[in-house]
């Protein structure tokens, strides 16, 4: 199974570093990943694998969100299938 | 891949444009349950609805979590009872109301629908207990929803049913006073009532319909509006095909869901009902998208024809995004659930005259509408009477749910809470419908309706 993760909030250090971190330490693979600051705000789409992955993605998202609490950015990981929905036809 | 600007447009329109999957309703037929011993009949009820929907709010939930997508509300509808109770040797049917009652909370839904009775072209000796039984069952119950069906195109107008109703509304807000009248927030009068309804308050499972089925209702009058805000001041065909290409990828989301979940909770996929939906939240209003349009306030002359154009681009956005299609789908205008209805209507811009006329091009009708508590029940009934010859003649869906709120004045307020909302008390005309509502008998069905 495919998944989007994005990350939204303002630019510091370390942010790629420990959402890879968290990525890999559960064997997600990640398999695209583009981001864009604009004014400091960053906002960055992971493009991600769970086929491997050794917990179910709900408890990913809890993960991932806590990540995020802590360095007051916006942290989530969705199924892919809702934007393909949405975008492609 | 997906494009990084879209991903984001998504999520924006989750995070700060409301938008959600308003409902996955699972319909359930209760018809396997009639019995002559009503405590028999009403085990069976709860034991049927509690084991079919037994994963209904989990599934919804995981569901919500793994794709990122609110699940606002995870409901029931069940055959109509006067259909269940019909062989129960009893006259008092509110044993039914409480056993749903039980079931849904148990389930931990948050409305059951189904406490209905289909009237159209007259009375069964069980239809008419059901009704007499309305009152006490929807004021002693929390979350069941009631509906009777008092016209159709193809029937006409039941004219002794419509009396009833307006007495039944007037006993059912005395026996909720203490709540606003809060019990008729649970009651819709309709006219050609659809089988596969999502939404309440008016959801049943009809006699068409399988063992069990699962229907989505999607949202989204904020995503709508903002999608609207790109295109200030361009021509009306740069509006709707606005309005359709968000209404599809709307559609489209709540295509996706009622598929997931049909399959997890191995129930068939009946219909997406593509409905906008407001909610009292700032953001998420039907009014605001027809004012965007150019309108100083929703319920002035060019309302109406906005509404027109607004119902009929959401369905043509959203039919291509489903491979079913039902229920009500088309725009929902019920003032005390919309926050810019209620400015509209408490600043006098927006009328019940103004608002009938609206019904003949939206999806359902007088919806969520507090009346004067001293309004007779003639009135009520008359104001019935009129929203379903709308549907009759137009072979559409019409409904009214009005609360002649008990001790209220025009320019009170009715604070209902939660989802409902609150409405301001509107005035009804002070003339008499008396004589025309106590004849009785039938309106015959329109000439549309010789259509074979």
């Amino acid at each position: 199974m495919k998944a989007i993760v994005t990350v939204i909030g303002k630019d510091q250090v370390g942010i790629i570093a420990s959402v890879c971190s968290l990525l890999s330490s559960h064997n997600i693979n990640i398999l695209d990943i583009s981001q864009t600051v604009l004014q400091e705000y960053l906002t960055m789409v992971m493009l991600v694998d769970l086929s491997a992955c050794d917990k179910p993605i709900v408890e990913v998202g809890r993960a991932l969100e806590q990540t995020g609490k802590e360095r007051g950015l916006s942290i989530r990981i969705q199924r892919e299938d809702i934007f393909n929905a949405m975008h492609r036809i | 891949m997906l494009n990084h600007n879209e991903i984001l447009q998504t999520i924006q329109m989750i995070d700060q444009q409301h938008l959600d999957v308003r409902t996955i309703t699972m319909g359930i037929s209760l018809l396997s349950c009639a019995h002559s011993d009503v405590k028999t009949a009403c085990d069976k009820v709860y034991d049927k609805v509690t084991r079919y929907a037994e994963k209904l709010v989990s599934t919804g939930e995981a569901i919500e979590a793994e794709f990122g997508i609110p699940i606002v509300n995870k409901r029931i509808s069940v055959t109509p009872i006067a259909l269940v109770a019909a062989a129960a040797e009893t006259d008092n049917y509110t044993p039914f109301a409480l056993a749903l009652d039980r079931a849904a909370k148990t389930c931990g839904v948050n409305f059951i629908g189904g406490f209905s009775a289909l009237v159209q072209k007259g009375m069964t000796d069980a239809d008419r207990k059901l009704i007499a039984s309305i009152p006490q069952a929807l004021s002693e119950t929390d979350i069941v929803c009631g509906s009777v069906n008092v016209g159709s195109t193809k029937a006409g107008i039941d004219m002794d049913a419509v009396a009833l109703m307006g007495r039944t509304i007037k006993e059912l807000a005395g026996r909720t006073a203490d709540r606003g009248g809060f019990g008729c927030a649970k009651l819709v009068v309709f006219c050609n009532a659809v089988e596969d309804n999502p939404f309440m308050a008016g959801a049943f499972h009809g006699v068409g319909e399988p063992e069990k089925v699962i229907n989505v209702g999607v949202s989204g009058p904020g995503v709508v509006h903002h999608a609207l805000q790109a295109v200030k001041g361009q021509p009306f065909d740069v509006v709707a095909e606005t309005v359709k290409k968000t209404a599809f990828r709307i559609t489209r989301m709540g295509q996706l869901v009622a598929q997931e979940a049909s399959r997890r909770l191995d129930t068939p996929f009946g219909i997406v009902d593509l409905s906008l939906a407001p909610t009292p939240a700032v953001g998420d209003s039907v009014a605001r998208i027809l004012e965007e349009m150019g309108l100083e306030v929703c319920g002035t002359h060019g309302t109406t024809a906005a509404l027109a154009l607004l119902n009929d681009a959401v369905k043509k956005g959203g039919v291509m995004a489903s491979s079913s299609v039902g229920g009500l789908s088309g725009a929902f205008i019920p003032v005390s659930e919309d926050e810019g209805m209620i400015a509209a209507a408490r600043s006098g811009a927006l009328t019940l005259d103004k608002l009938e006329a609206m019904t003949c091009v939206c999806s359902v009708g007088l919806d969520m509408i507090a009346v004067p508590g001293d309004t007779s029940a003639e009135t009520l009934s008359a104001i019935i009477a009129d929203e379903a010859a709308i549907g009759m003649v137009n072979s559409k869906t019409t409904a009214v749910r009005i609360i002649p709120a008990p001790g209220c004045k025009v320019g009170d307020t009715v604070e209902f809470g939660g989802l409902l909302g609150s409405a301001p008390v509107q005035p009804v005309h002070p003339w008499s419908s008396a004589g025309f509502i106590a004849r009785g008998g039938r309106i015959p069905a329109p000439m549309q309706s010789l259509k074979n």
